[in-house]
């Protein structure tokens, strides 16, 4: 049994207290919630939740079944099941000054982010991409003096040509 | 037609068949309670508490198979029913319950009386509806009464705004209902049913394990009809008491943490499980590391949550308990030669099952000077009528009733299992008596859990609901004062009542006929004498005040490690 991530794709009623029933859902039951992103669909009336989980391959299947019973969950996608991409948005605001300025610029070259915010002591960094490229960033960064963070939490979309509608 | 909100809500439920309903006014339902006064069809019965009426809107759920329905005000009236559609919830009973709700323009602000209700409830409830506009209502009652009673049952919370029912709307029922959300998978599918076949046909050691879905489904007569063909002995949880006829042969009666020795050894040893609407809940199970160690498990639920959420499954099937069990039959229509040879292959194992039936009986021992309150138990199933409707409340009595009581038919047990809910039986009965206004009703409380909704008496006898009420009194909360005895060196922490109550007297006061005994030869004459009584009647058995409920598997020990006399 592995404790692993798993990426959860939920199509849901956008419906009055639907993120509730979600968010009530993981609590009440004792399932981890490492990030939640939710905003409509190109489809009227729907939003789409990204959900980052913990858990072994059973907490993951109450969860998969647990999120279908819910009465405005539309569809439920398990990433861990199929080949996924996935991104993230990370808004970085870190001290910049004298001999630092230079390297905080090196880094979010290497990462291809940008610098969105610029005062005598500080850069505001927007970066995209995996998890795992976020954490890496913030790694390098974190040392050269980290003044604040928000992450978006994933948002996750199947590979191919098959979309999935809504 | 144009109409106010509160007029058309009441028009849904006619279109409902709602002919019934429990309800407690106030302010914010005060408009639906002055168009109820023009609706003749629907019959509103006066609790004497919200949480009174909600669990008789549950025991007429119980009873009928139909959706109950309660109303509540907002604020406390509707808190006061949380305890009423939690215990629906557990037990998967169909329920509507409308609670009022501070007018729109209000709501977040503290109005007076104002609570979330919806928030409060979402845990459990099978969902929920505010109802915005007046124009919503058809279809919101739709939906509401569809999910109640579709797939796995439960309470569906309709909150109400006092606006809503003044505002004016068109009235237009929606012929169909439609959430693409849900759409519970009712049709077993066939392959997975030919593949159990095969695994019964190959079984040595078999137990059919019944829950409370076979009778929410109304399957009991296709249960009894497979476990018949197949000769598989049948257990039930307390939930599935009345699906497989207790005087059958093959019944082994309930298992679980107080069930049957036959029971909990069948199911230690058995090497094929067929579970129909079940959960392999922890008072089933025991110990999950030793349940049925040999067995393969077959599980049939139209709940995919239930299965694999405790126990291993060998075999999932997802569907509708009665659709499943009709394929199963007619399945085995097919395999004469298959049912030969198991027949054959059978009979080791029921005379290992005929031994531990034998070897320990669910038994007690008898006295000429107290009363015994198995006893009591025996002699109302003796005195009533076969198909009399038995509510319980909880606690030691439950389990007796569970035990001696001896359950024939489907909706003939209303008892709360999943949530063990004490003040529940003395409502549910009421419930179930307004249903059937002719069938003998009767309820077995505890002296302790019969006051903690006891002014429903009153509703009782005004509304001439000729509940038969039994009160084993042994001046104990007797369940827990069992687990202090036990497990705890007999330290009643808070578990004697102390103050005797003089119930003949408190039934006299609600104008209901009271009975008392202590003598066990009396214990025939007073049942016999409450059931010719055209009213209620409360009958007071003061009886042995510490027995224990036996056997007994203490919590988190092996289902077979049974204490069988403490
Ligand atoms: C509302 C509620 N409170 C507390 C309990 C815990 N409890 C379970 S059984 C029991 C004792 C019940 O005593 P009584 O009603 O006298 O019945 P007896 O066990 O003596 O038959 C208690 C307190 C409960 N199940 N429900």
């Amino acid at each position: 049994m592995h404790h692993n991530s798993h990426t959860i794709s939920v199509l849901v009623e956008n419906e009055f207290g639907v993120l509730a029933r979600v968010s009530g859902l993981f609590s009440g039951r004792g399932f981890n919630i490492e990030s939640l992103a939710v905003a409509p669909t190109n489809e009227e009336g729907l939003s789409r939740m990204t959900i980052v989980t913990r858990g072994d391959e059973n907490v993951l299947e109450q969860i998969t079944k647990q999120l279908n019973k819910l009465v405005d969950v539309i569809k439920v996608i398990d990433f861990s099941d199929e080949s996924a991409i996935e991104r993230e948005m990370a808004l970085i605001k870190v001290t910049a000054e004298d001999q630092n300025r230079a390297e905080v610029l090196r880094i979010v070259d290497i990462f291809r982010a940008k610098i969105i915010d610029v005062t005598p002591k500080s850069y505001t960094i927007e970066a995209t991409g995996a998890p795992v490229k976020i954490d890496a960033i913030l790694e390098l960064l974190r040392p050269l003096g980290l003044k604040e963070l928000v992450r978006t939490g994933a948002v996750a979309i199947g590979r191919g040509a098959k979309g999935w509608k809504g | 037609m144009k109409m106010n909100g509160a007029r058309i809500l009441l028009e849904c439920l006619k279109l409902e068949g709602v002919d019934l309903v429990f309800g407690y006014p106030g302010g914010t339902v005060i408009n639906l309670y002055d168009e109820l006064m023009n609706v003749r069809e629907i019959r509103h019965i006066l609790p004497r508490h919200e949480q009174g009426g909600t669990h008789a809107a549950d025991g007429y759920a119980r009873a009928t198979g139909k959706v109950g329905v309660a109303i509540a005000t907002s604020g406390p009236g509707a808190t006061n029913t949380v305890t009423g559609i939690a215990t629906a919830y557990m037990d998967s009973i169909p329920m509507v319950v409308i609670s009022g709700q501070v007018t729109t323009a209000l709501i977040g602000n503290d109005a007076f009386q104002e609570v979330d209700m919806i928030g409060i409830t979402r845990p459990i409830t099978k969902h929920s509806f505010l109802i915005r506009n007046p124009k919503d209502i058809p279809s919101i009652v739709r939906k509401a009464f569809y999910i109640a009673r579709s797939g796995r049952p439960g309470p569906v919370l309709i909150d109400f705004p006092k606006d809503v029912q003044i505002a004016q709307a068109e009235f237009k029922w929606p012929e169909t209902v439609d959430i693409r959300g849900y759409k519970p998978n009712l049709e077993g599918h066939p392959r997975q049913v030919e593949k159990a076949i095969l695994m019964m046909l190959a079984a040595r050691r078999p137990v059919i394990y019944v829950g409370g879905g076979v009778i929410s489904a109304d399957a009991a007569g296709d249960l009894t009809a497979l476990a018949r063909r197949l000769q598989f002995p049948v257990t039930t949880t307390l939930m599935g008491l009345g699906s497989f006829p207790e005087n059958d042969p093959l019944a082994l009666k309930m298992l679980g943490m107080h069930g049957a020795y036959a029971a909990n050894m069948a199911m230690t040893n058995s090497d094929l499980i067929l579970a129909v609407g079940a959960r392999f809940d922890d008072r089933v199970t025991g110990k999950i590391a030793t349940f049925a160690p040999h067995a393969k498990i077959i599980h049939v639920d139209v709940d995919p949550t239930s299965i694999r959420k405790n126990v291993r499954v060998d075999l999932p099937i997802v569907g509708d308990v009665k659709d499943v069990l009709v394929k199963m039959l007619a399945e085995l229509d097919k395999q004469a030669d298959g049912l030969k040879e198991l027949q054959a292959n059978l009979s080791v194992w029921h005379e290992d099952i005929s031994g531990w039936k034998e070897k320990y009986p669910i038994a007690y021992k008898q006295s000429t000077t107290t009363i015994k309150p198995q006893y009591v138990i025996q002699k109302l199933r003796e005195l009533s009528q076969e198909d009399a409707i038995m509510a319980t409340d909880v606690g030691q009595h439950q389990m007796w009733v569970a035990q001696f009581f001896g359950f024939q038919q489907p909706r003939t047990l209303l008892s709360s299992g999943g949530l063990g809910t004490m003040g529940f039986g003395l409502p549910a009965a009421m419930g179930a008596q307004a249903a059937f206004p002719k069938r003998q009703v009767i309820c077995v409380c505890g002296d302790g859990g019969v006051q903690m909704n006891i002014q429903e008496l009153a509703t009782m006898v005004q509304n001439r609901l000729p509940v038969k009420i039994v009160i084993l009194n042994n001046n104990f909360l007797g369940m827990v004062r069992q687990w202090q005895e036990l497990f705890f060196d007999k330290r009643y922490s808070q578990t004697c009542l102390e103050l005797p109550i003089d119930f003949v007297k408190l039934a006299e006061a609600y104008g209901a006929k009271g009975l008392r005994t202590e003598k066990p030869g009396e214990v025939e004459q007073v049942i016999k004498e409450a059931l010719a009584h055209n009213g209620p009647v409360v009958m007071e058995f003061k009886i042995s005040r510490e027995e224990k409920v036996l056997p007994m598997v203490p919590a988190g020990a092996s289902l077979n490690e049974m204490v069988l006399n403490a």
